[in-house]
């Protein structure tokens, strides 16, 4: 006997669950979300937020290192590593417990507990196994599974995480004290962002990426860019570089590196694990339904269908990219699926991706590598910061705003930025790709004056060979 | 109120075109969606529709003209109860069209007007086309591609990209249903359309009438539904211009053209021999294939027989001057008929060069409308595809058109013995009302002797 009756169950309340939930209820559903830990998921509690928080202290504590350009006085600059990981941990808690009220307000069933599978009739039942060790199962029309990831570990290698001197995102975010050096493994955007923090703190950092870029899902220029920024500001990066061993020791560990054929060691006092992402999968009976899993993830189709019947999947736990945006977009999609109303596939080349290291890193669309792959003749427009009065004033002469454009139609393949606010400008661009704008009406639209915003204009013009100001 | 036929952009850089033909006459009654003229641009051909009822008062732009400006006024209807003295407005309209469409803005833009580099000439008609197309938008539906209103007049709603992607590809957005927000027609619309994944609008409209299809559809117009096919067996590739060209003038010819064919065997052994004698001493660079020493003799041969290289009219027959040979090459989608002109006054030599250098651009797309319009007669070769012999239609207003099959060893009798030589079978369709049989076979007595004994072109 099932002890409620929903119209949908969704398991998990990360930014996938639970914007899926509140959509659900707003077309009328009765709906229930289920969240063993934290509502808000990684990316309140131990992602996207937090982590934003601490990069915001490294920035001002940068600023405060240039006081003087700006005819500053800032003298004995230091900071607190407790407080600053204290306002981080607040940060996280005020919008995880918003979250809560939101679910409430919408009127939203939250029920507190582990979730797990079995066999149903027309969907699969959720059993969920509460705090205090009793299980109770529900049943719903539809039941979605967004239960997120965690972070990849090759424990063959060593790569698994010893929470003392060996950290995955999780202990890289409260530090109980500012390593001297640092080792980060993986230059993707949770290992730039990490390597940021804690070299701008004054932390010797070593970033080591087995491709032969950092950031290698950006495009090309942007990651020599970044790669260019990062060395000026003594990072060490190595690249084409695969961790062969890693032990712990009393002082921290040693790591035996192969470049080019070559062993090297590097001592360092901690190591983030930044490897990679894989689906919480595990323990929820989807074996025995039949749901397929291919490498760690979910197999859905455009809607998030799983092909078990009443079964769907979202966000993380569905595979890349592991992004809180599109978490969110795709349990819309998902519900609004569901509820029989018009909807498309996500499309993928419409996700923007921002990374918040200093310089900031944003894009959206096709590289020029990807566009041309794909068979596109394509112009290409940059416009770097140095060309920009805005950026000028605020002391940020340094980034590059690359556009790609297919030749043929005008189509805006790809944005690609590198340098202050970017994260914030990316928006422009994928608003346009999504109202599908040639470069006619780029070239048209009006940008206020002084903006970084402007360099996306100028990057517009200049693939048209129209720049102005450069 | 007269209303005006604009010039329309076939393509987003377009800036000028030739009006290749009028198909209406001053004086006709025309109907929304009739076609009434024919325009070239260096890629296609595309015809112009009406896009409002009325009678053609006056033809402003003569047909032949070259270097037609997108947005001129090529012509002005005027619409019921009116006649030819409100034309008099309609020299006025034409000024003002013109300087409005002036895109003076994409000149203040250019950097530099003198630089002429790739980027600042596309930059600039870039700029050109949008102001163009704005004023067009703001010209109550006189687009004539209709791409910014629907049929029945309400606005169109589509995405910039989709309205640039359907106007380069020639597809008429006002019969998509859009499945974007409020029925927007966007970039995925459009390419289902081209995919021929039926776009939705035309499946919804024939899907209640299936049986009635036929019936409703346009006289002459062949639809999808009138095939009778089961859904999903079967795709639709949209018909772009150079198909449509295609379609049309080949079945007019087949039509109108009294068609008849000749055949003869040539015997090729001394002209391969000759061709490669020629190619062991010709400079770096000139390789003559048996085609153009072909399109040689054929000049040759018309020359020697005037009467045959002629065209015909209801004023009279046509007796061209020169040799303007075209030659039918296969490209993708469809085939061109690059023209060696005054092929009778060339060298080996140099049609070998013309012929490569057409041949390439023309598989580009790449030809000037005057490098494959015209031509007294024309070549048309399978053989390299190991076809035997053909008859071609008849390529318009040309009077003959020789197809070329493949040349192969073949038994033959010399001096009443059997031997073996390398034979060719030609066949030559006549436009009977110009080439009479006798005429036709005289050309190719003409023929025969220059390439069965080829040292006779080399003079
Ligand atoms: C350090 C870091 C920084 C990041 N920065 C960004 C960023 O700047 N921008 C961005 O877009 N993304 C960022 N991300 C990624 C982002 O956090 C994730 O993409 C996002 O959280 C995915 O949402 P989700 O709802 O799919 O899963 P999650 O947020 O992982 O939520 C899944 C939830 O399900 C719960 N759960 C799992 N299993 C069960 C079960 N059996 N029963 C009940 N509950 C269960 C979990 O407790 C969790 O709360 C970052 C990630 C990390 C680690």
């Amino acid at each position: 006997m099932a002890d409620s009756q929903f119209d949908l169950i969704v398991i998990g309340g990360g930014p996938g669950g639970y914007v899926a939930a509140i959509r659900a209820s707003q077309l009328g559903m009765k709906t229930a979300v289920v969240e063993r830990e934290h509502l808000g998921g990684i990316c309140l509690n131990w992602g996207c937020i937090p982590t934003k928080a601490l990069l915001r202290t490294s920035d001002i504590y940068h600023l405060f290192q240039r006081a003087e350009e700006f005819g500053l006085k800032a003298e004995k600059v230091s900071f607190d590593i407790e407080a600053i990981v204290k306002r981080s941990r607040k940060v996280a808690g005020r919008l995880s417990g918003g979250v809560g009220g939101l679910l409430k307000k919408n009127k939203v069933t939250v029920i507190d507990g582990e979730a797990k599978l079995e066999k149903g009739s027309k969907a699969p039942k959720v059993v969920v196994k509460g705090k205090d060790g009793k299980s109770a199962t529900y049943e719903a029309k539809h039941v979605i599974l967004a239960t997120g990831a965690r972070a990849r570990t090759i424990p063959a290698a060593g790569l698994e995480p010893d929470g003392k001197t060996i950290w995955t995102y999780k202990e890289a975010m409260v530090p109980e004290a500012m390593p001297a050096s640092i080792l980060v493994i993986g230059s993707g955007a949770i290992g730039m962002e990490f390597a940021s923090f804690y070299s701008t703190l004054g932390a010797k950092v070593t970033v080591v990426e087995m491709v032969d870029r950092i950031l290698p899902a950006e495009d090309e220029e942007i990651s020599q860019f970044a790669k260019k920024s990062f060395e000026k500001q003594g990072l060490k990066i190595i690249t084409k570089a695969q961790v062969e061993k890693l032990e712990t020791g009393k002082a921290g560990a040693k790591a035996t590196i192969k470049v080019d054929g070559k062993s090297e060691v590097i001592e360092v006092e901690k190591v983030i694990l930044a490897i990679g992402i894989t689906g919480n999968v595990e323990n929820l009976g989807l074996e025995a339904l039949g749901v397929k899993i291919e490498r760690g993830h979910v197999v859905t189709d455009g809607y998030g269908a799983t092909g078990v019947s009443g079964l769907y999947a979202i966000g993380d736990v569905t595979g890349a990219p592991w992004l809180a945006h599109k978490a969110s977009h795709e349990g819309v999609i998902c519900v609004e699926k569901i509820a029989g109303l018009d909807v498309h596939p996500m499309d993928k080349s419409n996700i923007p991706g921002c990374t918040y290291c200093h310089p900031q890193i944003a894009s959206v669309g096709l590289t020029e590598a990807k566009a041309k792959e794909a068979g596109h003749e394509v112009r290409v427009g940059r416009f770097p910061f140095v060309g920009n009065g805005k950026a000028i004033a605020l002391g940020e002469d340094q980034g590059l705003i690359k556009t790609v454009f297919d030749k043929k139609t005008g189509e805006l393949l790809g944005a690609h930025m590198i340098g202050a606010e970017v994260t914030e400008l990316i928006q422009g661009y994928v608003v346009a790709r999504q109202l599908e704008t040639t470069e006619a009406e780029l070239m048209h639209t009006i940008f206020a004056h002084p903006t970084l915003s402007e360099m996306m204009h100028e990057s517009v013009l200049d693939a048209y060979g129209r720049a102005l100001h450069y | 109120m007269t209303v005006e036929v604009l010039m329309p952009a076939l393509s987003p850089t377009m800036e000028e075109g030739t009006l290749s033909r009028w198909l209406v006459k001053e004086g006709d009654e025309v109907k929304s969606g009739d076609v009434i003229a024919e325009i070239e641009t260096d890629k296609a051909t595309m015809e112009v529709e009406a896009v409002d009822e009325g009678r053609v008062g006056k033809i402003l732009v003569e047909e032949g003209s070259e270097g037609v400006k997108v947005n001129a006024v090529i012509a002005v209807l005027l619409e019921e109860g009116e006649d030819e003295s409100a034309l008099k407005d309609a020299g006025k309209a034409k000024k003002e069209s013109k300087s409005s469409d002036e895109p003076s803005e994409s000149k203040k833009n250019g950097k530099d007007d003198g630089d002429d580099s790739d980027a600042d000439e596309d930059a600039d008609s870039a700029g050109k086309s949008t102001s163009g197309r704005s004023s067009k938008d703001a010209g109550k539906g006189k687009d004539p591609k209709r791409s910014s209103s629907k049929s029945d007049g309400s606005r169109l709603k589509a995405s910039p990209l989709a309205k640039r992607m359907a106007q380069l590809e020639g597809l008429d957005l006002s019969d998509l249903e859009g499945s974007g927000p409020n029925g927007r027609i966007v970039k995925r619309d459009v390419e289902a359309a081209l995919k021929g994944g039926a776009p939705k609008a035309a499946a919804k409209d024939a899907a209640p009438e299936t049986k009635a299809a036929p019936a409703k559809s346009e006289p002459g117009k062949i639809s999808v539904a009138s095939l009778n096919l089961e859904e999903g067996t079967y795709e639709v590739v949209p018909l772009d211009g150079m198909r449509k060209t295609i379609a049309r003038r080949m079945t007019a010819s087949f039509r109108d053209v009294p068609h008849f064919p000749l055949n003869i065997d040539l015997e090729l052994d001394a002209l391969l021999k000759l061709r490669s004698e020629l190619n062991a001493k010709a400079p770096e660079g000139v390789k003559v294939s048996v085609n153009d020493m072909l399109i040689r003799a054929c000049a040759l041969a018309l020359t020697s027989v005037p009467e045959s290289n002629a065209s015909y009219t209801d004023e009279g027959l046509v007796l061209h001057k020169h040799a303007d040979v075209a030659v039918a090459v296969a490209i993708d989608g469809g085939l061109i008929t690059p023209v060696i002109k005054k092929a009778e006054t060339k060298g080996l030599a140099k049609i070998a060069s013309e012929m490569k250098d057409l041949a390439a651009r023309a598989r580009e797309r790449k030809l000037k409308p005057e490098e494959f319009q015209g031509g007294t007669f024309s070549i048309s070769n399978l053989g390299m595809m190991g076809i035997k012999s053909f008859a071609s239609i008849i390529n318009e207003p040309q009077g003959m058109i020789l197809s070329i099959g493949a040349g192969e060893k073949r038994p033959v009798v010399k001096n009443d013995a059997l031997a073996i030589a390398t034979v060719m079978t030609v066949t030559l369709t006549c436009d009977h009302r110009v080439v009479d049989g006798a005429v036709g076979a005289k050309f190719l007595a003409a023929l025969k002797p220059l390439v069965e004994d080829p040292v006779t072109m080399l003079l």
